[in-house]
């Protein structure tokens, strides 16, 4: 099982003051796989990636990496083992030219490696459709190529783990089309946790749906079971829900 | 390509100021002499500040105990020049490591204030070991010590050339740092620490590692300065050296190669010309600082780079 399972939590739990944001979730993810994080608003999404990444220091409970312990790691050491994280509100290096912002992506595996790093950083640049931007100043980009610019950063490093935190917030429709296609592309070489509250995008692309509310792990299965469960239904999409 | 400019830019540079040597007046090769030991201490601060974006108001303890760790020991040691050199330069490392090690575990404003504070310690240690360091009085470093070889350093041609020497070594050994993965890698904590973080860089140590690096530079040019001009003295530990070097590198251009040394010849003529103009010299310096703060805030390298030469280094 351990082996099957790239991410496991055991019992993890994020007390603010008095309000319990995660409560002992137990949770797990599927290798090469995409699972969707949903939940309605202040269900204690972010509070779980940022525990899961090392942004967020944990009150209890374990998270364990490819079978490792690494509750206790540093979120840089957690990104040294595999791990890629995008943020909710965009995170760029503004002042860097895109390539700038994508070869730093890239350099902390392969600086040592110059034709290598080069190598990667325009494939990367090519896959996700900004390479003709490559000189541009990352802040003056649009904000819909921002988000692809993170994104390509994410590639850029590998990861076994990628955990996007809704990347299509502030998507015009046709960018979000464009980004089921990257995400589906993505999906074959690396393990997809994402948090979105775009239940088309959910449909599209997850192949597991876990749902959070109010701080705990509420249900976990396909798109269908996940809509077929009560609880849920009560909790969060509705009983007349229209998806 | 444009790392072919930057290097004609480099070279260009200390060509220039080789030439300087010979078609300057003696009084303009002695104030170049100062300049360039005091650009290596700019430079050194630029990497902190200019790069990784940490404003540090203590500079002046690594520039004094670069100074202090030669001249201590060359009087008190007995040492000759290169040992001693390399004391200073190691004391203002080691002293980089401890203060940087506690400083940076804070951050913005509560970091120039630890910093500040650090520098203010040293600087009252050195006082109350006055029996040694001559306190605010300061001293001498004899000219018969201040030889490497038999040359001797006091001469106006072994200076210029021993600081233009020291300063294109700094020079072009920063200016290589900074286009290399680790200087990259300070640039992305200026930019977004958070995000560099989240890259999976150890910020804190990539921090530390850069604030011994400038401590290093500053300890260079402290040690530098005692070896040409001979004087040891409290006052290089004061308030006022940790606001120069802010100064020269906020004029010239923050996180450019060739800023610190513009900030430092633009400053030391300001006040050299106004000076000789009037007595309120301060107030023209002042002046000046001000219209440069409101209509080049990126210093002057800074603003060329935005205005015309986006490849400048």
């Amino acid at each position: 099982m351990a082996a099957m399972n790239i991410l496991e939590t055991k019992g993890l739990t994020k007390i603010y003051g008095g309000l319990q944001a995660n409560t002992d979730i137990d949770f797990t993810l599927q290798r090469n796989a995409i699972t969707a994080l949903i939940g309605p608003n202040g269900a204690g999404k972010s509070t779980f990636v940022g525990m899961v990444s090392g942004r967020t220091t944990p009150t209890r409970g374990k998270v364990f990496f490819e079978g490792q312990d690494i509750s206790t790691l540093p979120a840089h050491k957690r990104m040294q083992l595999g791990m890629a994280y995008t943020f909710q509100i965009t995170s760029i290096f503004p002042g860097l030219t895109v390539e700038d912002n994508v070869a730093l992506a890239a350099g902390r595996k392969l600086a040592h490696d110059k034709a290598a790093h080069a190598a990667k950083t325009a494939a990367v640049l090519e896959k996700i459709g900004l390479a003709e931007r490559a000189d541009q100043t990352a802040a003056d980009l649009s904000y819909g190529h921002q988000r692809v610019l993170e994104i390509a950063m994410g590639l850029a490093q590998d990861p076994k783990l990628f955990i996007l935190d809704e990347p299509t917030q502030g998507l015009a429709e046709g960018e979000v089309d464009a980004f089921v296609t990257l995400m589906r592309s993505m999906a074959e070489e690396t393990t997809i946790l994402l948090i979105e509250h775009n239940m088309r995008v959910v449909t599209d692309t997850a192949d597991h749906v876990t749902v959070l509310d109010q701080g705990r792990l509420l249900a976990s299965g396909s798109f269908e079971e996940i809509h077929a469960d009560p609880a849920v239904q009560a909790a969060y999409l509705g009983t007349t829900a229209d998806v | 390509m444009d790392w072919t400019k930057s290097n004609a830019l480099h070279i260009g540079t200390l060509v220039v100021l080789f030439a300087l040597f010979f078609i300057l007046p003696a009084y303009h090769v002695g104030a170049f002499s100062r300049i360039m030991v005091l650009a290596i201490y700019a430079i050194g601060f630029n990497l902190l500040f200019g790069y990784t974006g940490l404003l540090s108001l203590g500079h002046a303890m690594f520039f004094a105990a670069g100074m202090y760790g030669f001249g201590l020991s060359m009087n008190l040691g007995g040492l000759s020049v290169l040992p001693a050199f390399l004391i200073g330069v190691g004391a203002a490392g080691l002293l980089a490591l401890g203060a940087g090690y506690l400083a940076l575990r804070t951050i913005g404003v509560a970091f120039m204030i630890v910093t500040l504070m650090f520098a203010q310690t040293f600087y009252l240690v050195i006082l109350y070991y006055g029996e040694y360091t001559r306190g605010d009085e300061g001293f001498i470093i004899q000219q018969t010590q201040r030889q490497i070889a038999g040359i001797d350093l006091t001469t106006e041609t072994a200076r210029y050339f021993t600081a233009f020497i020291l300063f294109a070594v700094c020079f072009l050994a920063m200016a290589r740092l900074v286009q290399r993965p680790f200087g990259k890698r300070l640039i992305a904590i200026r930019e977004n620490e958070e995000r560099a973080r989240m890259l999976g860089y150890d910020v804190a140590r990539l921090k530390l590692a850069a604030l011994v690096v400038s401590g290093l530079f500053s300890g260079v040019a402290g040690a530098a300065y005692a070896l040409l001009f001979g004087y040891v003295g409290a006052s290089f530990a004061s308030v006022q050296y940790s606001i120069f070097p802010l100064l020269w590198v906020l004029l010239g251009g923050a996180g450019t190669t060739v800023g610190p040394l513009i900030g430092v010849i633009f400053m030391f003529y300001l006040i050299d010309i106004s000076s000789g103009v009037t007595n309120a010299y301060m107030l023209v310096a002042g002046l000046a600082l001000v219209l440069l703060t409101l209509f080049a805030p990126q210093g002057l390298a800074g603003t060329l780079r935005k205005r015309a030469l986006p490849w400048l280094p």
